[in-house]
């Protein structure tokens, strides 16, 4: 195709705008545009910030619920959690930035998630993570490790909000690639939640926070494209974080927000200014007209392109009410920060930038939103990988013992403590359960009630069926916070997916999104809030599909809080749910057999939802002293994590002692521990609840034993599962 | 029972210290504004933890130059008690009202964990509670250390307040989380009023967070 505009083709694609993209932005101005509108089309329409390959598939999934005050689109989810209270709450991506430059690019992440929810009018309370890393074999991992940990334990031990929980695996799709996930879970009245929605014209819109600095120019339009050799150079594209400005800046905002004198906000993340002003404008369907020489400046000289797409941190954009202005004026100068009336709102629904007297840029709103490209890309769905059926014959009863510290010890499945142990977890003294549980427990300060959260995904269970992955990353966090003693509520999800251009990429989405749509659907679970992040691929070659669910449940009354672990010795251990003995695609044949084979293993939505509620209601009759689920790597390896956070053994006498029913990963289990008092009491409300149930053994004093196979000390057993990291990072 | 409650832009623990005040005496603390230059009649003043000033230049410093730290120092050498906790410690450090400096962790990184402490002091109105107590801490730079001289004097005037040790009290280097000199967890001025410990009292208030040893110190002077 023949290029017939003005501007440059290299300059249309270096701002990563294809050619039919530019034929519809001079077709909707009528005129081309010039380099700091280009710059602005380029922010707005790449993939991060549009949604333009996701959107038509995000909008299939469930999102509305009893407890839902409000979904997608805003800066995070809500959901209320009674007496007026509701919790606020999403999950993003950074993962571009944080590969090039890990410490920055994982604080900067936590900082933006924070700020989306701040805005909201919500205090923040936890912070959690989902990491995805190479192998650890792998040159960079053991780098990139470290400063993400580092960087993510920076700002949020600064900015004093505890990160509760979280997740981390490696596998070699991520070697080139890695996945940081931030999410953060805020606290906020249900009659004074903050919106973007700018209104009121000639009402002053207002500048906030830190200066704005030639950092972080082109950050979204770098993490909508590929990675390839010369990733290193666009280091510069990655934001520097300051999380002291950011603990002022939420001081100051949620001083102000006190007042009657905000009319809408919105913080300046990815595209910086212009995603900030477009969003407020195209939500209350008005204009902006903003004078860039008053934006507080780091650097001199800086253009109306720089200032437009800077992404420097710790910055928002609000609506004031007039007349407001020396109220809110002299709240942000207590707190040391800047001010500024920058522009006002206008009823001419175009954004309009001035500087030094000169039209820079004037775009209708419209354009930039509404005409956003939105692609329903081509998609082609693999078969799900097929059973894989092990020799029973080559698995020997007596490697059991050997195998589970084989696998307890991986870095896969090992302690976390390292990684918690940098993050300070009890700041703001809510922190009931601690990392290490199934969920994370913040009690809503001040109150006897309580939220969990958890984050989860099985990257190779997406790979190798993506609709059961989605179905299981989702089901899975729900399971945490039933195991929990929570009532699950509703979750965040961060996609994480190759490039959407290849069709068998967009298939792994589209899968994931069907699956995820039918556990929310079934479980009544809804999506509140998300992120997207596309084109996670290095030389062509792309991660796993990575759905990171992040669910948050509300726990009623805190003493009917669980961990996992056992609380007495010579007490009983349950099976609640089917177990089959399902290896196909378990971290068994990974770790042990070294081999990536076999079936995802299906979920029964009903079976999931039955079995949840029947740990709810034991809980709730005071009848578990402990509730583990059971997941990857099965019941044995379930049964040890109980062991090892409580120094209380276990001898498990059930019928099948083999692999597959130790470590096979069946779906729709949980582990519990009741008094042998209540043992005819559990078997009774098992039979009304029509659950399967199975005894598998009692708790001991120190050792971790398999009846007539063999055993292990759990102090021999801890060591080897602390030691991981510790060593991995010397 | 009046108490005071210092807040540096980039404080974090002053809600935790406030909470932990109320539910020990029943009344809550005035909170001190760092621009503010005096300080009411009080009976415990409490420099928290967290980043003042974001910590950038070393951990501590700037605080120590604020305009309400002037006033902190007049009220400890009036006898007023003054507790300085992790952040708070490093910047009582830093004004001198205490000995020694506070250095990296040997560990190199951040570290949030429940430790043990036990008083080596039994005098003070802080440690007069003989019992071992489980508290977190949670710090980059809380790594003990003083000169030979200043450490002999400190210890000729009985001025360690805390030492980190085991479950039964046992002080060894597998106790030690951070490589402190001695395993020193908190130290006191000569005259005994003015406290600096790492560990996080207010953070072990209540059994649903862990412990509430924390209390003990505290109650000697709110009761």
């Amino acid at each position: 195709m023949d290029w017939i505009h003005k501007t440059e083709q290299s300059s249309v694609e270096s701002h990563g705008l294809k050619h039919d993209e530019f034929d519809s932005i001079v077709k909707g101005l009528g005129r081309e545009p010039n380099l700091t509108e280009l710059g602005i089309f380029s922010a707005m329409w790449n993939e991060h910030c549009s949604y333009k390959s996701s959107k038509f598939w995000l909008k299939k999934l469930p999102t509305t619920g009893a407890r839902v005050v409000q979904g997608p689109g805003e800066n995070a989810g809500v959901i209320d959690i009674d007496d007026g209270d509701v919790a606020v709450f999403k999950m993003e991506s950074h993962n571009h930035p944080s590969y090039i430059e890990p410490y920055q690019g994982a604080a900067t992440g936590v900082g933006g998630i924070l700020r989306d929810i701040f805005t909201m009018g919500a205090r923040p309370v936890a912070n959690l993570n989902a990491l995805r890393f190479g192998e650890p074999s792998h040159p960079k991992t053991k780098h990139l490790l470290a400063g993400v940990v580092e960087g993510i334990g920076g700002y949020g031990n600064c900015i004093g909000v505890p990160t509760v929980g979280g997740e981390v695996n490696f596998h070699p799709s991520y070697n080139g690639n890695i996945l940081v996930n931030a999410m953060t879970v805020g606290i906020a009245k249900k009659d004074k939640i903050f919106y973007s929605a700018a209104a009121g014209i000639g009402n002053p819109v207002v500048y906030v926070g830190s200066k704005t600095g030639r950092d972080g120019i082109h950050g979204a339009t770098m993490a909508s494209a590929e990675f390839d050799d010369d990733t290193e150079d666009k280091k510069p594209t990655v934001q520097v974080g300051d999380p002291f400005t950011e603990k002022l800046l939420l001081e100051a905002c949620l001083e102000l927000m006190k007042e009657q004198a905000i009319i809408a906000i919105q913080d300046m993340g990815a595209a910086g200014l212009t995603s900030s002003s477009i969003e407020m404008a195209s939500k209350g369907n008005v204009g902006l007209e903003i004078d860039l020489t008053k934006v507080p400046m780091r650097a001199s000289n800086m253009t109306a392109y720089e200032l437009m797409l800077s992404e420097s941190q710790e910055r928002m954009l609000m609506v004031l009410e007039p007349g407001k202005e020396d109220m809110a004026r002299a709240i942000f100068k207590k707190w040391d920060l800047e001010f500024e009336v920058i522009g006002k709102v206008t009823d001419t629904k175009n954004l309009v930038l001035n500087m030094h007297g000169k039209e820079e840029a004037c775009i209708p709103i419209n354009i930039l939103v509404e005409d956003a490209p939105e692609y329903q890309r081509d998609y082609t769905v693999r078969e799900p990988a097929k059973e894989y059926l092990i020799d029973e014959g080559t698995l020997k009863s007596e490697t059991i013992i050997d195998d589970l510290v084989k696998m307890i010890s991986h870095p896969n499945l090992c302690s976390r403590r390292w990684i918690w142990e940098q993050y300070d977890h009890m700041v703001m003294a809510d922190t009931l359960v601690r990392p290490g549980s199934d969920a994370a427990v913040v009690r809503v300060h001040g109150t006897n009630k309580a939220i969990a959260i958890s984050t989860d995904c099985s990257p190779t269970y997406c790979k190798h069926n993506s609709f059961e992955g989605g179905k299981h990353a989702v089901v899975e966090t729900w399971r945490n916070l039933v195991a929990s003693g929570a009532l699950p509520i509703a979750i965040t999800d961060c996609m994480n997916f190759g490039n959407p251009e290849k069709p068998e990429i967009m298939g792994e989405f589209v899968e994931c999104i069907r699956g995820m749509t039918e556990a929310c659907s079934v479980l009544e679970y809804p999506v509140v809030s998300g992120n997207v992040s596309l084109y996670n691929e290095t030389n062509g070659e792309g991660i796993y599909p990575t759905p990171a669910i992040g669910g948050v449940g509300l726990i009623k009354d805190i003493s009917k809080t669980k961990t996992i672990a056992f609380k007495q010795n010579d007490t009983l251990v349950y099976t609640i749910g089917e177990t089959n003995g399902h290896l196909g695609n378990s971290q068994f044949l990974s770790i042990v057999l070294n081999k990536e084979l076999g079936s995802t293993p299906i979920i029964d939505l009903n079976d999931e939802l039955k079995n949840g509620k029947f740990i709810l209601e034991l809980i709730s009759q005071d009848l578990a002293l402990s509730v583990h689920d059971i997941g990857e790597g099965g019941l044995l390896i379930a049964a040890a994590e109980m062991s090892l956070s409580s120094g209380i053994g276990i001898s498990i006498n059930c019928e099948r002692k083999n692999h597959a029913y130790l470590f096979g990963e069946d779906q729709g289990r949980y582990i519990i521990e009741i008094d042998k008092k209540n043992e005819a009491q559990l078997k009774k409300l098992s039979n009304d609840h029509s659950v399967v149930l199975e005894c598998i053994g009692h708790t001991t004093d120190e050792n971790i034993e398999i009846k007539d196979i063999g055993k292990i000390s759990i102090q021999d057993l801890k060591t080897n599962h602390e030691n991981w990291f510790q060593n991995f990072t010397k | 029972m009046k108490s005071h409650v210092i807040v540096f832009p980039g404080s974090n623990c002053d809600r935790d210290v406030a909470v932990a005040i109320e539910s020990i005496s029943g009344s809550a603390p005035e909170m001190v504004w760092h621009k503010n230059t005096s300080i009411a009649e009080s009976d415990l003043i409490v420099v928290p933890g967290g980043f003042s000033y974001g910590d950038y230049l070393r951990c501590g410093a700037i605080a120590s130059t604020s305009p309400v730290i002037n006033e902190v120092i007049k009220k400890a050498k009036a006898g007023v008690p003054v507790i300085g906790i992790c952040n708070g410690f490093q910047i009582l450090i830093e004004t001198s009202l205490l000995d020694g400096a506070l250095i990296r962790n040997n560990s190199l990184s951040f570290i949030c964990k429940d430790i043990y402490i036990k008083p080596e002091n039994t005098s003070s109105i802080f440690t007069k509670n003989n019992i071992v107590a489980k508290m977190p801490i949670a710090h980059n730079e809380g790594n003990y250390f003083a000169s030979t001289d200043t450490i002999k004097k400190i210890k000729d005037h009985d001025q360690i307040a805390f030492k980190y040790c085991d479950i039964n009290g046992v002080v060894s280097e597998e106790s030690n989380p951070n490589g402190s000199l001695d395993n020193i967890a908190g130290i006191l001025n000569d005259k005994k009023n003015v406290l600096g410990l790492m560990p996080h009292p207010e953070r072990a208030v209540e059994l649903s967070l862990g412990s509430d040893d924390g209390k003990h110190i505290f109650e000697g002077v709110l009761k």
